[in-house]
């Protein structure tokens, strides 16, 4: 496959985590969830062209990756709110008020699901159980951090604390 | 009660303090004393059965595994966890990783593995982290990789990180998965014991399944096959959630009567209310009526028993104020978002029955709706390539069929459509459920789509309660 033209996304340090990606599959392409993982990390994101880069990193169809990259959730296909809260409204949280949660978050940020403030700050997602149902309401923030036994206080303390942080 | 899993050790996560309670002394034991042969005769006469919902023999399992050489052979750890209610696995990578570790050892042993994958759900950011440091630490001490404690069995073991897809769960897709394809599941056969990951023999375990291996061959599989009931033994680590003072996770005996586990572990119902549903095993699985919960035992058997079963054990608890009717939507919704898309029934049905569901929610929900909900169903069910469809279906059916009156009573439209159907089908089930409005004139939605005002005629009435 012909490389393409333009600046790599991944300097030296890393890609010697690439190749220790690659050495752990017997076939280059299952290193393809491991890298898109990498791009995020380091760019928010995963714009076409970074797949593409991916692609021709492991010597794989530029589609396959762009296949891939679309069919997993936690890949983000454009750019997010600095602070990308991802609240459970699945059943567990659900009985236990995570819309009043997620509705609360939505008002008071006056964005909806999959928007972004325009300052860029936050964005918010309504997403699927996350396995904290014992400790429902819950939300995750950028795929990381657990906020667990979420009340409306705890919430605004949260926001505030992030607004702040920057 | 003696715990197997959840010991109650501080620390025990440190890979220090597990060996020096007792950890990894299993892996010295079928390594320096045992053939790969008895430590799966041992599995199978413990009775284990996989704690990943389909609670197939673990022994049994492995058994399947083709014996030579010729191929590479692949384990794969199911850390997936995405069946709303459940959130057990997380317990063990959090209190006990290693044991995990020596189960997933051992059966590799047993296997004549040569790599094993830990596939974990992507959004368990931090409990990657620990099983990465946890994997790290056991190759420093040279209990994984080349020549373990100076025998001749080598083996790797990886972390895969997925990336938000429920579907991946389901073995065959966890395979494409960890391929680096889309998460699409296979069709079977060819089961992965002969075609696997990468066309090698492979086999699939749930995480729980595994750290329950060490302390069956520390103890003996007599020990184990002993412990709760008898044909589905050993312990569960039931995940409670939803309207209890005390959610979390319990590791109790098979067989503990659901109404111990909520009423003596969990706290009782919150704010001192009485309970309507309860689902026992993870969000697919069919739900319990106040009756039946007030008798069951918490096993695989005794659900199967009444028509649900034990599935991931993950226990949601609604009480006596819950919508069931929304509860049922939510569900659908979570199966319509996380359907494949490679099946037909599955990628439409699961999209037909939210949208009736939400209607219903609207109040625009029509008194035949509730029979196509469960004709969808049914459609559904035993038709697609994997279990995502049945699992979507099952919660449908059964809500549906157990707690009819809550759906009826969102339906306002008195106005049914029925009789005109009734006309050129004969009679239906539903008819039982019809209630013919008083009014001689009903609006009715005739078979070409066109909106047709008709009289109700006297025969028709008689269905009417
Ligand atoms: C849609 C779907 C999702 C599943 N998700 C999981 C999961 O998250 N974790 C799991 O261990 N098994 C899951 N399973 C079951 C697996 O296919 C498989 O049966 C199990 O991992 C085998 O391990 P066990 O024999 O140790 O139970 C799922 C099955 C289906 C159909
Ligand atoms: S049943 Fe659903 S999830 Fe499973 S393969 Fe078919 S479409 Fe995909
Ligand atoms: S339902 Fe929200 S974490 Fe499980």
């Amino acid at each position: 496959m012909k490389t393409q033209e333009y600046t790599p996304l991944f300097d030296e340090s890393e890609m010697q985590t690439v190749k220790m990606h690659i050495s752990k599959y017997p076939k280059p392409m299952a290193a393809v969830m491991p890298l898109l993982w990498m791009i995020q990390e380091k760019y928010g994101w995963i714009s076409v062209d970074a797949m593409r880069y991916v692609g021709d990193l492991l010597s794989i169809p530029h589609d396959h990756v762009l296949g891939v990259a679309t069919f997993y959730s936690m890949y983000f296909k454009k750019p997010m709110g600095k602070f990308h809260l991802q609240i459970c409204t699945n059943v567990s949280c659900m009985l236990c008020d995570g819309y009043k949660i997620f509705n609360h978050i939505s008002d008071k940020l006056g964005i909806k699901n999959k928007e972004i403030t325009p300052d860029g700050m936050f964005s918010i997602e309504e997403v699927e159980c996350l396995g904290s149902c014992a400790t429902a309401p819950m939300l995750q923030i950028n795929n990381k951090e657990f906020h667990e036994n979420l009340t409306i206080e705890k919430t605004d303390e949260l926001l505030a604390k992030l607004r702040n942080s920057n | 009660m003696e715990k197997i899993i959840l010991k109650d050790i501080p620390d025990l996560d440190k890979i220090d303090v597990y060996i020096s309670n007792g950890g990894y002394s299993a892996l010295k034991k079928v390594l320096t004393g045992m053939k790969p042969d008895e430590v799966i005769a041992e599995v199978k006469n413990s009775g284990l059965r996989g704690r990943g919902g389909a609670c197939f023999s673990t022994g049994m399992k492995w058994s399947f595994m083709p014996k030579g050489n010729e191929k590479p052979k692949f384990l794969c750890c199911n850390g997936d966890e995405s069946e709303p209610g459940s959130f057990k696995d997380r317990e063990i990578f959090e209190k006990n990783p290693h044991q995990f570790i020596e189960g997933s050892l051992i059966a590799a042993y047993a296997m004549g593995i040569q790599a094993v994958y830990v596939y974990i759900r992507g959004e368990y950011w931090k409990w990657i982290n620990i099983m990465e440091e946890c994997v790290a630490d056991a190759y420093k001490k040279g209990l994984i990789g080349k020549n373990i404690l100076g025998s001749d069995f080598s083996v790797e073991m990886y972390v895969h990180k997925g990336a938000g897809a429920y579907i991946c769960g389901e073995e065959s897709s966890l395979m494409n998965s960890l391929e680096g394809k889309r998460g699409y599941p296979r069709v079977k056969p060819p089961f992965p014991a002969s075609v696997g990951v990468w066309g090698n023999p492979t086999t699939i375990n749930n995480i729980e399944t595994l750290a329950n291996i060490s302390e069956i061959i520390n103890k003996g599989s007599e020990w184990f096959s002993k412990i709760g009931d008898p044909k589905h033994p050993g312990t569960l680590l039931y995940g409670v959630s939803g309207h209890v003072n005390k959610p979390g996770v319990y590791e109790l005996p098979t067989g503990t009567p659901l109404m111990t586990i909520i009423n003596d572990y969990c706290g009782g119902i919150k704010d001192g209310k009485d309970f309507k549903m309860i689902i026992p095993g993870g969000s697919s699985m069919p739900p319990l009526t106040k009756e039946e919960s007030l008798t069951m035992k918490m096993d695989a058997e005794s659900l199967k028993a009444v028509g649900s079963a034990i599935g991931t054990a993950g226990i949601i608890v609604m009480d006596e104020d819950t919508d069931i009717v929304h509860v049922l939507q939510r569900i659908t919704k979570f199966y319509y978002h996380e359907s494949c898309g490679q099946c037909t029934p599955c990628r439409e049905g699961c999209g037909w029955m939210l949208k009736v569901l939400d209607r219903i929610m609207d109040g625009t929900g029509r008194h035949s709706d509730l029979d196509l909900l469960i004709s969808v169903a049914e459609n559904i069910e035993g038709n697609t390539i994997c279990a995502l469809g049945d699992a979507a279906a099952w919660p449908v059916k059964w809500t549906i069929r157990k707690f009819r009156k809550e759906f009826e009573a969102k339906i306002k439209d008195e106005n049914i459509e029925l009789p005109v159907l009734n006309k050129v089908h004969g009679l239906r089930k539903s008819d039982e459920y019809v209630s013919i409005d008083t009014n001689e004139n009903i609006l009715v939605e005739s078979l070409i789509g066109k909106v047709q005002e008709i009289t109700v005629d006297e025969n028709l009435k008689r269905y009417s309660s």
